[in-house]
């Protein structure tokens, strides 16, 4: 497999204060990739920082051999990366299908049918079509902010904490819906919900205070509670 | 009954004028986070380009169109080469804009002299009907029609083609905008651009509503439409309909019960939305 997103000895920081020390990992295409950590560790800095919404200090972060240190953000999504954000980042002044239309690059037959597609990946918006996004709720918010990443043809998805304050319900939903997007797309999953994670990854990397310190088959880390107990709390 | 009528008409067309100014003022706020104190030379810009445009060629409608493209190309100017290297930073953008507004204030004197020019209205907006005693100035209905006009426009605009799904998005989350892909950036020029054409716009129709230009002019309209974006909501388009509507009446009835009073009901109107709903009458809840 070729490797898609590779990041080396990655340094950013916000203000004053660095956040990430020292991240290092590398993404082929076509995997499904979790992010895990406590709170605090650095991932969702880490998703900012991909996509220069945090500024790198040192490091190199290239997509597919490119470099994305000190690009423009909107050139770097054109480069092919859907990031959903952790607070969804849904435009409330504007219903699902403006949402949707907005994010599209072109209104070609190829982009409409992934906007067919996402429809029938979530039903939900598609019953609501027509309705101001203000009125979702979060579940619905978040299938939403996904599917503004989807309805182009990214090379990688970006997700950070799909399921956090979302109903057990939604989230077994979207652990569906995430498992079914990763078939065809390469994802980077940032989550704290050890369950979901393990439903749609089938590799890891841990952050702890800023840096990468563990990565392997995610079927490894279910065995390893050990693992599991020191990084992520779980018991 | 007849005065209120006739107050009635003199305030909407005071409105009108006082929504080009605003609308645009108000999404440059709203969408770019920018405090624009160059809006009033603006105006004063479309009065006069407009004055020297109709002496030249006698057109009303050429001498609006050149006020409106030469405040177009001034606003692409201020924003490319100056309000864009500081955004985020509310004092700097005042002491720029302001700097720019005395700067193009002052060359405005150079050029066409610190004595107010005399303006005609065109001939087929001269008249006026007297209906019942209830006189009606042609002018100033073409003003309603035109803000009616502009108002619709920049209505379907910003509803119904993908520039205002896009400049609404950003109004709420530029971040997220650029996020997938979108260059904000060249909207904030188009946005701001628009605003000053539309200021240009405003002051083009306000020499021949009062007859004359003068360069002191920008600065009072500028903190009327100030007042506006605070009463409406910055970033709202209805708010600054609305605000503009709401000063218009109001000013047009205190100049005439109460015209001592003028200042203070502006500032007091301006007051009691901030202290009671500081988003204003229909603002939205802008996250940077």
């Amino acid at each position: 497999m070729s490797s898609l997103l590779k990041v080396d000895n990655l340094e950013s920081y916000i203000g004053l204060f660095t956040i990430l020390h020292d991240v290092n990992l590398e993404i082929n295409k076509g995997e499904a990739v979790a992010l895990l950590g406590r709170n605090g560790a650095g991932k969702t800095t880490f998703l900012k920082t991909l996509m220069n919404l945090v500024d790198t200090r040192s490091g190199s972060i290239e997509l597919n051999g490119k470099s994305l240190v000190g690009i423009p953000t909107h050139k770097i999504a054109k480069m092919g990366i859907g990031y959903v954000p952790e607070d969804y980042g849904v435009f409330d002044a504007l219903t699902i299908e403006e949402n949707l239309k907005v994010a599209m690059w072109k209104e070609d037959k190829e982009t409409l049918e992934r906007l067919d597609y996402v429809l029938e990946l979530f039903p939900d918006l598609k019953i609501a079509y027509k309705r101001m996004a203000k009125t979702l709720s979060g579940g619905q918010r978040q299938m939403l902010s996904i599917s503004r990443a989807l309805v182009n043809k990214n090379q990688i998805l970006l997700i950070d904490e799909p399921s956090k304050g979302l109903a057990p319900v939604v989230i077994e939903k979207l652990a569906h819906a995430l498992k079914e997007i990763s078939q065809n797309t390469t994802v980077l999953l940032v989550e704290q919900n050890f369950a979901m994670a393990c439903a749609v990854a089938d590799k890891f990397f841990i952050i702890s205070e800023g840096r990468t310190v563990e990565s392997g088959s995610i079927k490894d880390l279910m065995k390893d509670k050990e693992l599991q107990h020191k990084h992520l709390g779980v018991v | 009954m007849d005065i209120f009528v006739t107050l009635a008409i003199n305030g909407l067309a005071q409105g009108a004028l006082l929504f080009l100014l605003a609308s645009g003022l108000s999404i440059i706020l709203g969408l770019m986070g920018v405090v624009n104190f160059t809006h009033g030379t603006l105006f004063i810009w479309g009065g006069y380009v407009y004055i020297w445009i109709f002496g030249l060629t006698g057109s009303f409608v050429l001498g609006l169109l050149g006020a409106m493209v030469v405040a177009f190309a001034m606003g692409v100017f201020f924003e490319k080469f100056f309000v864009s290297r500081v955004y985020g930073n509310v004092p700097a953008q005042i002491l720029i804009t302001l700097g720019l507004q005395v700067i193009f204030t002052e060359l405005v004197r150079v050029i066409w002299g610190a004595t107010p020019l005399s303006i005609g209205r065109p001939t087929f907006l001269a008249g006026a009907w007297d209906i019942s005693g209830v006189v009606i100035v042609h002018y100033r209905i073409f003003l309603i029609a035109i803000g009616l006009v502009i108002a619709v426009g920049i209505h379907l605009l910003l509803n119904k083609t993908k520039i205002g799904m896009i400049v609404r998005a950003g109004v709420q989350r530029p971040d997220m905008v650029r996020a997938l892909g979108i260059n904000i950036n060249t909207y904030f020029t188009l946005v701001f651009a628009g605003g000053a054409a539309l200021a240009g716009l405003a002051g083009a129709l306000y020499a021949p509503l009062v007859g004359s230009m003068t360069s002191t002019a920008g600065m009072h309209n500028q903190v009327l439409a100030f007042i506006v974006v605070v009463v409406g909501g910055m970033g709202s388009f209805i708010g600054s309909a609305g605000g503009s509507v709401l000063l218009g009446l109001m000013g047009s009835g205190v100049a005439w019960f109460a015209p001592g009073l003028a200042t203070i009901a502006n500032v007091g109107l301006m007051a009691i939305v901030l202290a009671f709903k500081p988003s204003g009458l229909f603002g939205l809840a802008v996250k940077k």
